[in-house]
């Protein structure tokens, strides 16, 4: 189902705009047209809105009034404050839930997409025994929800596991480490990210490979020198896609991190926040836009990317 | 691989010295490794350490770590004999990913599995009494309703809206892209995030408690009437919470549907206009039918989602009390804050069968792509 998605998008672009056939029918509808999108556009934009104008006023203001009253007056100085922030990074420990979010969010992305196109040359470029069979179960795993993979790696992390006495998984006290949630992120990644880049490698024309080959290349020298640099495309959706699905993630993180201060990551800090001190507005919203900060600066410089990688990765475990 | 014609014992030397430097680089490689990667990880374990290095060395080992386990991989591979090397080497390639599938989805799976089948500590066999209290207990099966509500609402309005709005885009002149990525935005950021947003506009003060700052307060009491606690107002408030992420996921559907409307050829909508249909009997006939494919992946999509959902039920809190649980938070209040492996572990397992029937599709939808190849 994720083909048809991706199949979609890379369809050339039919007609950037409409223009010439504007004037054969459509000028009817013209205002409707424009006041709905306006009106949609404009209520979608009022939550966001009110995070940030709140995220700005002092303590006080924003506990007396309604972050609309602000539009009355909105350059009475003494209301605006970038304190809110101060207090957020410095004492309510969201620069280090910031870094501990990057320390988890990059390793999250790139080990995946590593170990996953190294798979994916080797399924669309290699032949070995049981390729269609491993393939399939890779296609088969990608919709397993990660829930069904809490309990059991918990457990490994925790005590290991062993089989009839036989210690089959060391006791690696991976729970609460960066290693044990990149691992974990990395499982849960890997079927999706093998699909992609599985179904772009594999679309790449075979002279090049074939010719690479009689030029007596290696399989690693073709992977690493030719393939790789071709499929930027492909890496870059799905990087995308991946590091904002592991920065935003609230799920895999309470249970593999927790939520001590020293490895909490910026979606637990701001689900703790909102638990303990739940109406401090002031607070609240600027560490909330602290933690939509990164996503947001992607969002708007990678946006093609971005829609490319989300639309791609639209179904995951 | 030089082609080059050397005496016979040159080449042996050859072969030999180069044998020999590849083995002590990939020794010491492995060693340089193991040495730094082990003092890395105690560094990371160490709560003193500077944050900024310790985040650092952690993106490091992360990132030059996976390479250079498959560079070593690869190297060991040279030495085996020739006639089983290059059947080794596909191996190297998808052995890391076949491990780490194992081991973190296929062996979670069928271990969820039996432990659904166990008591509270996943040590004595219960049989079927952790189905039985998912389908029984109260709470739980407010839950079970309140997922078939998100599962049926959330899609319905998402995708309507969203192709509507597409819709409506094509048409614009100009501002099309900027309208879009304004609706698109919202996904960028994470359910927690989206949750604080609307707990703004939620928020609740009894009269007599100060002014309320929430701005659906502001509105309902501009309106005359008295402020209303909404997020405690069952069965409504589940309505509430969907909306979170209605506006979080309208984009996505939007953004997907766009490009599909974009892809029907302009021949076929202007031989219907010159027809004289309506705009809307050209939707409704032309465009829904020719993006109907599309429409059924991005609805599989937003299903599938809004079953899993936890994080806003979750950070809103109170979900006994409010009435709002939902099956995937209600997994981990059973996993984590009651210690009932085994309920957690049913339900998860429920999840997983809804599930199933998309995986069968997936696999076969495959098959069939891979048939026509």
């Amino acid at each position: 189902m994720t083909l048809a998605v991706v199949g979609e998008q890379k369809q050339p672009r039919r007609r950037a705009r409409r223009g010439a056939d504007e004037t054969v029918g459509v000028t009817s509808g013209g205002w409707f047209v424009k006041i709905t999108i306006a009106v949609v556009v404009l209520i979608w934009m009022v939550p966001a809105v009110g995070v940030l104008v709140t995220s700005f006023r002092t303590e006080a203001v924003s506990n007396r009034t309604g972050w609309w009253t602000m539009f009355a007056h909105p350059f009475r100085t003494s209301e605006w404050t970038l304190q809110n922030y101060r207090e957020a990074l410095g004492t309510g420990g969201f620069k280090s839930a910031f870094l501990n979010s990057l320390a988890v969010a990059i390793p999250s992305t790139v080990i995946p997409i590593v170990i996953a196109a190294f798979a994916a040359y080797a399924f669309s470029w290699m032949s070995f025994r049981g390729r269609h069979v491993m393939f399939v179960l890779v296609v088969g795993l990608m919709v397993v929800p990660l829930q069904m993979a809490l309990i059991p790696i918990l457990r490994l992390y925790t005590s290991g596991a062993s089989l009839g006495g036989l210690r089959v998984f060391p006791d690696l006290e991976l729970n609460g480490t960066f290693l044990g949630i990149w691992l974990a992120h990395t499982g849960f990644g890997l079927p999706l990210a093998t699909y992609l880049l599985r179904n772009y490698i594999g679309s790449l024309p075979s002279s090049i490979i074939e010719s690479a080959q009689i030029d007596g290349a290696d399989h690693f020298t073709i992977f690493w020198r030719l393939v790789v640099p071709l499929s930027v495309p492909a890496l870059a959706a799905f990087a995308i896609f991946q590091f904002l699905w592991v920065w935003n993630d609230l799920l895999v993180a309470y249970v593999f991190l927790g939520g001590t201060r020293d490895t909490r990551v910026i979606t637990i800090a701001l689900a703790n926040l909102v638990g303990s001190r739940g109406e401090n507005w002031y607070l609240l919203t600027s560490a909330a836009f602290i933690s939509m900060a990164l996503p947001l600066v992607v969002f708007f410089s990678l946006q093609r990317y971005f829609v490319r990688g989300l639309t791609a990765g639209s179904v995951k475990g | 691989m030089s082609e080059t014609v050397k005496p016979p014992v040159l080449q042996r030397i050859d072969h030999r010295t180069a044998t020999a430097v590849r083995v002590i680089g990939v020794v010491a490689a492995i060693f340089a490794f193991g040495f730094l990667g082990t003092r890395m990880l105690d560094f990371l374990r160490d709560d003193d350490a500077n944050r900024l290095l310790v985040v650092l060395s952690a993106i490091l080992l992360g990132v030059v770590g996976v390479f250079v386990v498959f560079w070593a991989m690869d190297q060991v591979v040279d030495w085996l004999p020739k006639k089983i090397r290059e059947g080794a080497r596909p191996y190297v390639f998808v052995g890391p990913a076949i491990v780490i599938l194992s081991v973190f989805l296929i062996y979670p799976v069928i271990n969820t599995m039996l432990i659904s089948l166990r008591d509270a500590n996943g040590q004595d066999f219960v049989g079927a009494d952790n189905y039985r209290f998912v389908f029984t207990n109260h709470s739980m099966l407010r839950a079970l309703r309140n997922t078939a509500g998100w599962v049926i609402i959330v899609p319905l309005i998402a995708v309507s809206v969203g192709l509507g709005f597409a819709t409506l885009a094509d048409r614009l002149r100009r501002g099309e892209a900027v309208a879009k990525s304004l609706i698109f935005l919202p996904m960028a950021i994470s359910f927690v995030g989206a949750a604080v947003t609307f707990r703004l506009i939620y928020s609740y003060r009894p009269s007599g408690f100060g002014t309320n700052i929430g701005l659906l307060n502001g509105i309902w009491q501009g309106l005359g009437n008295e402020p209303v606690a909404w997020l405690s107002q069952q069965p409504w408030n589940n309505l509430f919470l969907m909306v979170i992420m209605v506006w979080m996921q309208t984009g996505f559907a939007m953004v997907v549907l766009s490009s599909a409307i974009k892809a029907i050829p302009t021949e076929i909508i202007e031989a219907a206009r010159i027809d004289g249909a309506s705009e809307w009997r050209i939707f409704r006939y032309v465009t829904v039918p020719s993006i109907l494919p599309t429409i059924v992946v991005v609805t599989t999509y937003m299903v599938i989602n809004a079953m899993k959902v936890f994080d806003i039920v979750f950070v809103m809190g109170n979900a006994e009390t409010n009435g709002t649980e939902v099956v995937a938070e209600r997994m981990i209040r059973w996993y984590f804050i009651s210690n009932h492996d085994g309920r957690a572990a049913a339900i998860a397992v429920v999840l997983f069968l809804a599930v199933i029937p998309v995986m069968v599709w997936n696999v076969r939808k495959f098959r069939q792509q891979e048939a026509m190849r």
